[in-house]
């Protein structure tokens, strides 16, 4: 682990009108490393990830990112830095085919890296299958695959997850984040937020939980599982 | 026969200017949801800035080169009214309800429309001859020269732009920008540079429309963009909004029936079956000709 975090969020708060939807939260996140965020909905998962990549400007604190201040730069300039996000709900552009979709997500590149290619259809060699086919036609798990993949192609040092297991099927969860900790492994670092608390805190390193816009607890992945607390919260275990 | 391939030359030639100046509805409406109602004024503001620097400008010679230049420079004058208008009328309304983004295109179609009234005067003015005035007579069914570089010159500028929307990285940030603009943030797209992108082709096709207009019918008024306008809002919807090849060919297709209707039927009701075939399509197929084929998973 290096000295300086990879990125840095210090006292964000992010408000929606006038409702405050984080209310002041700091984390950091060491290069190589997974971190999860748990927290029930609305707790401000998504919208702290939508703060880190800009498309919901922050009311006061800082993220920095390999030393740059991120918060004063406009959202298209944040995947060009090294820092992709694969959206909740995963967005997938529905009417354009697999392959476009991915040469989108390499949009930032000056050129299309034909090894990136090949590494994202080697790791959901279903995308390969299905290059010619259009999006929205894909599974739910297929589409997250392919959100994934999107945000895989502009090479990023650090990925943002928002929610990949969401309403998808147990099985293709499991294989999803097999693929994940593989990702890591191979040198991007990862910022996972989760609902599904147990896949997440296995596959992590450390987590914070998120309460209602303010960090509740944080620490290494097998404490946070063991904890009582959490697994009373968001493990569904009765004391 | 002869009045069938008369109508068939006649409505290729409007349609492919309804087409010009669809295109500019559909794209924006496309990446916005937004219908800029002052996109037919730019329309006719082209004819009355082409008029100009024909007679200021280029001391009126209708030579090639002058001509030529009529249309570029005419072109890039709309894209700038179009470039102004995203800034000043539509930007400023991008996070608010639709409704207000609307009364904001009404507000700036009148403004144009009175705007060209204050320069030009409210009475109708004749678009010069441009273009040799010559006609051939193809057993029976007239074709003039200005109906030919109509049709091909359009032609030759929807394929260019399909080319340009389907095949380059730029149109690939179009298309992505027209589908989910926050995931095309995500990919690095500047979505404000799109939209600016957006105003800037729609208006230069619709302004070389707006010169094909003042060409074939030779009188240009203030407020002709209101009815070219919405007979190119029609062909957009016909064609399914916010397609591009719909638009061509619902632009296409408006011609063709009204000169049909005009030739069979009686001219003076062509607006009134014109609006008969809208009402259809909105009851029959609301998504248009090429609406929106595939169902998209949630």
């Amino acid at each position: 682990m290096s000295n300086s975090p990879l990125i840095e969020i210090k006292d964000l708060e992010v408000a929606y009108g006038s409702i405050d939807a984080i209310k002041g939260i700091s984390l950091e996140v060491h290069k190589g490393e997974i971190v999860t965020i748990l927290g029930a909905n609305g707790a401000g998962k998504t919208t702290t990830m939508r703060t880190i990549s800009q498309l919901h400007k922050a009311k006061a604190g800082s993220i920095m990112f390999k030393g740059v201040e991120l918060t004063k730069l406009p959202p298209h300039k944040i995947v060009g830095m090294g820092l992709s996000q694969s959206p909740e709900g995963r967005r997938v552009f529905g009417i354009l085919t697999v392959e476009e979709n991915l040469m989108l997500g390499a949009f930032s590149q000056k050129k299309l890296n034909k090894k990136t290619l090949k590494w994202v259809y080697d790791l959901f060699p279903r995308l390969e299958e299905r290059r010619k086919q259009l999006a929205g036609t894909l599974s739910g798990g297929e589409q997250q695959m392919l959100a994934i993949g999107r945000s895989l192609m502009s090479d990023p040092e650090m990925l943002l997850l928002d929610e990949p297991s969401l309403g998808i099927a147990p099985i293709l969860v499991k294989a999803i984040f097999k693929q994940i900790k593989q990702i890591a492994s191979e040198g991007v670092t990862v910022l996972l937020v989760e609902q599904n608390a147990k896949a997440a805190l296995k596959l992590a390193d450390r987590g914070y939980v998120l309460d209602v816009g303010r960090i509740g607890l944080s620490g290494p992945a097998d404490e946070l599982l063991a904890s009582e607390k959490v697994q009373e919260a968001y493990l569904g275990k009765k004391s | 026969m002869d009045i069938f391939l008369q109508q068939l030359a006649n409505g290729l030639t409007i349609g492919s200017m309804f087409a010009l100046v669809a295109l500019g509805y559909t794209m924006v409406y496309g990446v916005m949801k937004l219908i800029n109602f002052a996109h037919g004024d730019m329309v006719a503001a082209s004819a009355f800035i082409g008029l100009t620097i024909y007679t200021q400008v280029m001391g009126q010679s209708t030579s090639f080169g002058a001509v030529i230049a009529i249309f570029i420079l005419a072109a890039a004058c709309t894209a700038c009214i179009g470039i102004a208008l995203e800034r000043f009328a539509y930007r400023p309304l991008r996070e608010a309800p639709r409704l207000s983004a609307v009364v904001s295109a009404l507000g700036a179609s009148l403004v144009i429309q009175n705007g060209i009234m204050l320069v030009w005067g409210p009475q109708m003015r004749i678009f010069p001859p441009l273009v040799p005035e010559v006609y051939w007579d193809i057993g029976g069914v007239v074709v003039s020269l200005v109906q030919v570089l109509i049709l091909g010159l359009s032609l030759i500028l929807m394929v260019a732009l399909y080319i340009f929307v389907e095949k380059t990285r730029i149109g690939a940030a179009i298309r992505a920008s027209a589908i989910d603009q926050d995931a095309s943030r995500l990919m690095g797209i500047n979505v404000n540079n799109v939209i600016a992108l957006i105003f800037i082709i729609g208006s230069s096709l619709g302004a070389v429309g707006g010169l094909f207009i003042a060409l074939y019918y030779r009188g240009i008024t203030f407020n002709m963009g209101w009815q070219y306008g919405l007979y190119a809002f029609i062909a957009a919807i016909l064609g399914g909004i916010g397609n591009i090849p719909g638009a061509m060919l619902g632009g296409m297709m408006l011609g063709l029936f009204q000169a049909f209707i005009a030739g069979y039927v009686s001219s003076t009701w062509a607006d009134a079956f014109t609006f008969i075939l809208l009402i259809l399509i909105l009851i029959v197929r609301p998504t248009g000709l090429l609406g929106e084929r595939v169902a998209e998973k949630v």
